[in-house]
């Protein structure tokens, strides 16, 4: 997890994508989620051995990144500062599966690091795909999608409030960190009894913020259901790009096609 | 509610943890009338407004609206005319846009939608902030969300304005504008605040609060420059 | 302690999920009557601070860990079970969206580790029975530690047992568990220790937080309802979508690949059972080293020694897994045409970039 100040930061450019009018951010919520879910049983559901056949998968989030004007860039970052856990857990793979299976020219290849590179390709594409979707959607217009789509309404009313009032508590929260730094002589991190009653300060001030928030919301009328955001419309252009999208990651989960096209390439040969 | 009085009387309020905010206060407002409300830190302004429409339920003494009391069963109906603007602009504008923001009230009013739409329109360009409508409100600054906040009560066309430190936090020029918008209002107007600059412009009549009760209620002109009393109160 | 997508088998993730989505829908079902009190509100406003508090700490050196304040206990501690639950999988939710931490697939999992067991198992057993009704600090401290590491051991198991059931991590159980738990007692403990702090500062200052009245709604979640109907359903589901897919995935790896390399390969079906004989021999028959006896060509591979130690444990998915024919991915050819897609997708991504470009400078 970031720290706090470049978490708000990473939120806010994510947040400013999405705001872009693109062709992609013009889609239905509802049909990108639907397409991501898609992409996501594609990629984790194929065999693990047979990386090179995710390659395919890779033009859905590169093709919406560039359609919706998205810099690859800051996919990429995130993409990096999040991988550890995977790798940590994926480089085990070639030590525990050294069982030679295939032969790349003179070089041996052990299923571990087939795998290896498959856990990495298919991190890459899973996680490149949460951001993609983010990115070309917002943050409320997967919260609307969510809930057209028949999310419980506390969740989606609570997922909605919850993502307003991160600014807010994080602004304080930085605020607090600025204030304790300044204080403490060697700049180092609170320990846990100073901490305590930092973030025991923000959690109180918080509480009676959302007790305030809860009369600010009765005050206007609220009666325990948001009012329909922005009405989501389906329409045909977006019923196509969902069965285009399916057709393709159908296609490119059972027809093998970087293997036959390597094999137009090098001629046959295995 | 032809006549939009609002009337409290012998207010008493303590909080879970037994702080006693408000200790019998009374007072009267006319229909049309702007009324300031100014006491120290800790003087129970805030949870004097809070029971105005009905946030806060008293523990002694009532609270009306016109001639409607204000408990459970009058809610709905005191909440739509009284348009409450809370001191935090933070608390109040928690939808994703300005737009959305404003049009939670009505919406939440069942009007139909080109009805929202154009009480969305009226109450923004109200409080000139028609540019801020696509905009989430954490990206606005002070003066900003204190306009939106402002037009998400508009929106509901109360006949009371309750607002609790309109001008805290606003650099002079937003101030400035703020005090020429709110002057404009016919409404009933409450108005909370420390600036008493801004009360002396906006509210002939001002009501000193003191430890949960009614120190002072008269023409705001004598009672500002009164220096006993002020310094009584802690002002 | 995110479960990541790269690890997961659609049948973990999607039995996951199920469990997951089923427990947010009764949750939300339970709160319903109380969506206008504030707890609606206040789900969305601690939930922002949980988040914003994760960030304002000290890592804990060496472990790569982001785990900090133990946010589900707390959520738990002030909101109850169901408010709570249905928190954290928001704060998951945009961990996923915003940071690529965890993943979609993997929310399932996620929100059953670090929501499940703090929200629903955790706080109504430990900590709600060790601080009783009249909780002195000490015990409240000594309550929010065992619950905290209690919590993250239960999580971490989680994810230890989803990652050897997606079978993509070649990690065998006992190593993972050895590898998990430890660091993740330390973490908890550390985590336990900064929740309490901060229920001390709390406690001192508003303790009806802490403690919300017994009679509150609050204050009823020791029901062992929910953790049962957890339990069953998962085991309905994961059963249910366990088998189907150990029965299918290892079949549908070997038809695909019959399917397109061109040629029909009946013995791969038939050889599959004694392939896998042979391997699970092999592998008792432990060779060090590299011994490369093997000779693969598509279709015929020789199971070669394998350096893991015997698995009993294994599941037939993922004996499976290992054994079958080498496919196209891993031929030079799969190879060579992987590369040549992504260089055409990249072709692509450029093409689409420069066409937004045009049209932003001509619009
Ligand atoms: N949520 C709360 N819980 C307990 N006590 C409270 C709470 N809110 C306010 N109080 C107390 O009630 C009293 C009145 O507070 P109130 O907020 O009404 O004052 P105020 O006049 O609005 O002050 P300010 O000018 O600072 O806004 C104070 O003593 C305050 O400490
Ligand atoms: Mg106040």
């Amino acid at each position: 997890m970031p720290r706090i100040d470049a978490a708000l930061r990473e939120i806010g450019a994510l947040d400013a994508l999405a705001a872009q009018d693109t062709p992609v951010h013009r889609l239905d919520p509802r049909v990108k989620l639907l397409a991501t879910a898609g992409f996501v049983l594609a990629v984790a559901s194929s065999p693990l051995r047979e990386f090179a056949e995710l390659a395919p998968l890779a033009l859905f989030p590169v093709a919406m990144l560039a359609a919706g004007r998205v810099p690859f860039r800051l996919v990429g970052r995130s993409l990096l500062l999040a991988s550890p856990f995977a790798v940590m857990v994926g480089v085990f793979n070639p030590l525990f599966d050294r069982e030679v299976v295939a032969h790349w020219g003179p070089l041996a290849v052990t299923g571990g690091w087939l795998s290896f590179l498959s856990i990495l390709a298919r991190f890459a594409l899973t996680a490149g795909a949460a951001l993609t979707l983010l990115a070309t959607t917002g943050y409320v217009g997967v919260g609307s999608g969510l809930g057209r789509l028949g999310a419980p309404r506390a969740l989606v009313t609570q997922f909605l409030l919850l993502y307003r009032y991160i600014f807010v508590l994080a602004d304080e929260g930085a605020r607090a960190v600025r204030a304790h730094a300044l204080r403490s002589a060697s700049g180092r991190p609170a320990t846990v009894r100073v901490w305590g009653s930092l973030a025991g300060h923000l959690l109180l001030r918080a509480h009676d913020r959302g007790l305030r928030v809860h009369a600010a919301m009765l005050s206007r009328g609220f009666d325990g259901s948001m009012p329909a955001l922005r009405p989501l419309r389906w329409g045909r252009a977006d019923s196509v790009f969902l069965a285009a999208c399916l057709a393709f990651f159908a296609l490119a989960r059972f027809g093998h096609l970087a293997e036959n096209l390597g094999r137009l390439a090098v001629g046959g040969a295995p | 509610m032809s006549h939009h009085i609002v009337e409290a009387r012998n207010l008493e309020f303590a909080y879970p943890d037994g702080t006693a905010a408000l200790r019998g206060a009374s007072f009267r407002i006319e229909h049309g009338e702007s009324v300031g409300l100014v006491g120290a830190n800790g003087a129970g302004k805030s949870t004097l407004l809070l029971h105005l429409n009905g946030c806060l339920l008293p523990a002694g003494g009532e609270v009306r609206i016109g001639d409607v009391p204000v408990t459970r069963a009058t809610l709905a109906q005191v909440r739509r005319s009284v348009g409450f603007v809370f001191q935090d602009p933070n608390d109040q504008l928690f939808m994703p846009t300005v737009g959305e923001d404003v049009a939670f009230g009505p919406a939440n009013m069942q009007l139909p939608g080109e009805e929202v739409e154009r009480r969305v329109r009226e109450s923004l360009t109200a409080v000139g902030a028609e540019h801020l409508r696509a905009r989430p409100p954490y990206r606005l600054s002070g003066g900003e969300k204190r306009a939106a906040a402002i037009a998400g009560v508009l929106a509901m066309s109360p006949d009371v304005l309750v607002m609790d430190e309109p001008s805290s936090g606003l650099d002079p020029r937003s101030r400035r504008r703020l005090i020429g918008l709110l002057a404009g209002f016919r409404h009933t107007k409450i108005v909370a605040a420390h600036d008493l600059d801004m009360i002396r412009e906006l509210c002939p009549r001002t009501i000193v609060l003191h430890e949960g009760r009614v120190a002072a209620d008269g023409p705001t002109a004598g009672m500002l420059g009164d220096r006993e009393l002020l310094e009584r109160c802690g002002l | 302690m995110h479960m990541s997508d790269a690890l997961v088998s659609p049948g973990v993730g999607g039995a996951m999920w199920a469990a997951s989505a089923g427990l947010a829908a009764w949750s939300a079902r339970r709160l319903r009557e109380e969506m206008t009190d504030a707890r609606v509100q206040l789900m969305g406003v601690l939930g922002a601070f949980v988040f914003a508090a994760q960030m304002v700490n000290f890592a804990i050196p060496g472990t790569g860990s982001s785990g900090h304040l133990a946010g589900g206990l707390l959520l738990a501690i002030l909101l109850g079970p169901h408010a709570a639950f249905l928190a954290m999988f928001s704060i998951l939710t945009v961990q996923a969206l915003f940071f690529a931490d965890g993943g979609l697939l993997a929310l399932g999992c996620n929100a059953f580790n670090l929501g499940f067991w703090p929200c629903f198992v955790v706080y109504p057993l430990v900590f709600r029975r060790m601080v009783g009704d009249k909780p002195g600090r000490g015990r409240l401290t000594f309550a929010a530690v065992l619950a905290g590491a209690i919590g993250l051991q239960l999580g971490a198991f989680g994810v230890v047992l989803q990652t050897l059931f997606s079978g993509i991590s070649e990690l065998p159980f006992g190593t993972f568990a050895l590898l998990m738990q430890p660091i993740h007692l330390a973490i908890g403990i550390v985590e336990g220790l900064v929740t309490a702090a901060l229920l001390a500062f709390v406690w001192k200052a508003r303790p009806e937080l802490v403690l919300p009245s017994a009679t509150g709604p609050v204050a009823r979640p020791t029901s062992m309802r929910p953790v049962l109907v957890a339990f069953a359903a998962l085991a309905l589901v994961t059963g249910g979508l366990f088998s189907w897919f150990a029965s299918t995935r290892p079949d549908g790896l070997e038809w695909s690949s019959a399917g397109t390399c061109g040629r029909e390969e009946p013995a791969v079906l038939q050889d599959r059972w004694h392939r896998l004989c042979a391997g699970i021999q092999e592998w008792t028959a432990f060779l060090p080293g590299y011994d490369f006896k093997s000779s693969t060509t598509d279709g015929e591979p020789v199971a070669a020694a394998a350096a893991g130690t015997p698995e009993a444990a294994r599941e037939p998915e993922e004996s499976g897994a290992p054994h079958p024919a080498v496919s196209s991915g891993t031929s030079l050819s799969g190879v060579v045409g992987g590369a040549i897609v992504l260089a055409l997708i990249a072709m692509v991504g450029l093409g689409l970039r420069l066409r937004g470009r045009a049209e932003q400078a001509g619009g």
